[in-house]
């Protein structure tokens, strides 16, 4: 009976509220070099939930980029979990990773890693080359993020006619197309100028705020951390709230 | 769609490099083509010659003549339909540098067992007919612009003095590896004349051909031809046309190595030369392949980018270079005709060559693929920063 009563308060308590859709448990990341250990994450905990804005900061070297990398499920963790809309992704096959980040994980970059022998429009229909959408279908989500991103009138243009704005943006529109779960951006801004920052920026806020995505962003841009709604810090490898 | 079209648009992102390294292939596969043509030109007289036919000559040397009479006794063994004669004349046409082989033959017999040289009745009449007449191929006779009539003139080197010929026909070959690049006169012409005016031992022959009813018996044949001048003061060898013309390229088997070997060399070299162009290609691009994989493309998807445009390249330059082999081999031939007669590029040629292009492109990408499948995403991504 006492363990009945339990394990229903249990499970009413969990119906409140939404489990966080990234949830990091006792993670951590060492680099080994001869016979020296060089932590770079230590035994981090977080959660992230669905529809967040979060701003990772931290100096340079902190280890920001490390555990982007590891929520994005393209580094492995020394140890710990990283449990992303209830799949452990830690467990995963590195086959079995890739075509979970390819319907999960929306990917935006510092220097924007377009393909440059590809158009914009191409550069953004890319991940949905591993999908089996038909031509049609394709057309419509590409006509509508480079919409989205308003680059309609540049989607035969290839990256290196685009400055360096428009590149990000046919990005962010690559890292829409194929409705990922979560977006990840590694310092977003940090090759722009400052009035394209803020576009930048906008447009970020606009995907959260409007298409209820989930964003992790590395900067170490207070003015682009302002747009997020919660901010984490990183110290050395350990989380400082 | 998608693959082909990003893989073309890979291959040309440096024009420059990409077009040298087509250039190098194309020249490669040329080359390589030519001197397997070479090879083969010079196997071809063996080729093209009959089973039917054996060949007796000196058992010590082909240098050594034989005496005619034995054509009688030739005649007599089972199995020979027909016997005829020839002598090489080694002359010189004009200059030194116009080689071509001159024979003296037995004409009737020697034409009646050659029907793969093809004269008109008119031409084999004159020919017949004529003790100083000739005839000659038709690659030869165009070579030195020779019309029938023409009186042709040949300054010995064995039977000293000028010997002036009769041009009474010009023969074709049966066959498109038939040799038409020969030059025939009458054995009796050249045998009256060494007993008349050159004082020397006639009624000898080079070799004896001797036509056989079956080829299967070219064995047995053989055996009771040599046998019967066992113990002679001039013993025989006799072997099938083949073996013999064999025996011709037997003493140029090292040449034939030294080309063949050559000729793979040539492709190992631009193999080398296109895996480190390919090398260096994919090094560029490591923040590329990392992105897509990062995107859920897979390592073997990156490794196939990387296959097909080596092989891509390398296969447009094997075609390339089969088709330029064509005119390469043409004018070659033009100039080198009457050394080697059966100068044609041959579809296992082109197969070898296009085999080759294949496996400079396989081997180009090979490791790049490997290296390039197997970088870890986040050290490709630091490459671009
Ligand atoms: N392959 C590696 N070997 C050793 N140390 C590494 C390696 N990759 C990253 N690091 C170290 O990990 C730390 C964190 O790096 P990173 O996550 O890129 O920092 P941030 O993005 O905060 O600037 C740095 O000190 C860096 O030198
Ligand atoms: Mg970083």
């Amino acid at each position: 009976m006492i363990v009945e009563v339990a394990a229903a308060g249990v499970a009413v308590d969990r119906s409140g509220v939404d489990p966080p859709l990234v949830a990091i448990r006792n993670l951590s990341k060492y680099y080994i070099r001869g016979d020296q250990v060089i932590p770079v994450l230590v035994d981090i905990d977080l959660d992230v939930n669905a529809g967040d804005f979060v701003a990772l900061m931290g100096p340079s070297g902190s280890g920001k980029s490390t555990l982007l990398n590891l929520i994005a499920g393209i580094d492995k963790p020394s140890s710990g979990e990283i449990s992303i809309a209830g799949v452990d992704i830690t467990q995963l096959s590195d086959a079995d990773l890739a075509l979970w980040r390819s319907t999960n994980v929306g990917f935006i970059f510092q220097f924007y890693n377009l393909m440059p022998v590809l158009t914009a429009y191409a550069n953004v229909e890319l991940p949905l080359q591993l999908t089996s959408l038909g031509r049609r279908e394709r057309r419509e989500r590409v006509e509508t993020a480079l919409a989205l991103v308003g680059l309609t009138d540049r989607a035969t243009h290839r990256p290196n006619e685009l400055s360096g704005g428009q590149q990000q943006r046919v990005a962010i529109a690559r890292a829409l197309i194929t409705d990922p779960t979560l977006i990840v951006a590694d310092e977003p801004t940090g090759d722009l100028d400052r009035a394209t920052a803020e576009e930048i920026l906008g447009l970020l806020e606009r995907l959260n705020r409007e298409l209820g995505k989930t964003i992790v962003m590395v900067t170490h841009d207070p003015k682009a951390a302002e747009k997020a709604h919660r901010l984490i810090h990183l110290e050395k490898g350990v989380l400082v709230h | 769609m998608f693959v082909p079209l990003l893989v073309l648009r890979n291959a040309f992102r440096h024009k420059l490099r990409t077009t040298l390294t087509i250039v190098g292939i194309v020249v490669a596969i040329v080359a390589f083509g030519m001197l397997r043509t070479i090879i083969d030109a010079w196997y071809a007289g063996a080729n093209a010659s009959s089973s039917a036919r054996l060949v007796t000559r000196s058992s010590v040397s082909l240098v050594f003549p034989l005496p005619l009479n034995y054509a009688q006794k030739i005649r007599q063994v089972d199995g020979v339909a027909n016997v005829a004669w020839a002598n090489w004349f080694g002359g010189i046409y004009v200059n030194e540098r116009n080689f071509f082989a001159q024979f003296a033959i037995r004409a009737p017999e020697y034409l009646e067992m050659y029907p793969e040289f093809v004269l008109s009745d008119d031409e084999r009449h004159a020919f017949l007919m004529d003790r100083t007449g000739a005839i000659a191929g038709r690659k030869l006779a165009q070579k030195y612009g020779w019309k029938v009539g023409d009186q042709i003139p040949l300054r010995g080197t064995i039977y000293p003095g000028t010997w002036t010929f009769n041009l009474r026909g010009i023969y074709d070959g049966a066959e498109e590896g038939t040799d038409t690049s020969t030059f025939f006169f009458h054995f009796d012409f050249l045998n009256e004349s060494i007993k008349k005016h050159l004082g020397g031992r006639g009624d000898q022959a080079g070799l004896f051909i001797e036509q056989l009813r079956r080829p299967e018996d070219a064995a047995a044949v053989s055996q009771a031809i040599d046998t019967m001048f066992h113990n002679s003061l001039a013993e025989t060898l006799t072997e099938t046309e083949k073996a013999f013309q064999l025996g011709f390229v037997a003493m140029s088997e090292a040449i034939l190595l030294a080309i063949q070997a050559v000729s793979f060399v040539v492709i190992v070299i631009i193999m080398a030369v296109m895996a480190n162009t390919m090398a260096m290609t994919a090094r560029e691009r490591y923040a590329e392949y990392a992105t897509m994989k990062a995107l859920g493309f897979s390592n073997g998807f990156v490794a196939l980018l990387i296959f097909a445009e080596s092989l891509g390249i390398a296969l447009f330059g094997g075609l390339l270079g089969v088709a330029l082999t064509f005119p390469a081999a043409e004018a070659f031939a033009k100039t080198v005709g009457s050394i080697l007669p059966a100068f044609k590029v041959s579809p296992q040629t082109m197969a070898m060559q296009m085999g080759a292009a294949l496996v400079i492109g396989v081997v180009a990408a090979a490791i790049p693929a490997w290296r390039a499948s197997r970088v870890r995403i986040v050290e490709g991504l630091r490459a671009i920063a």
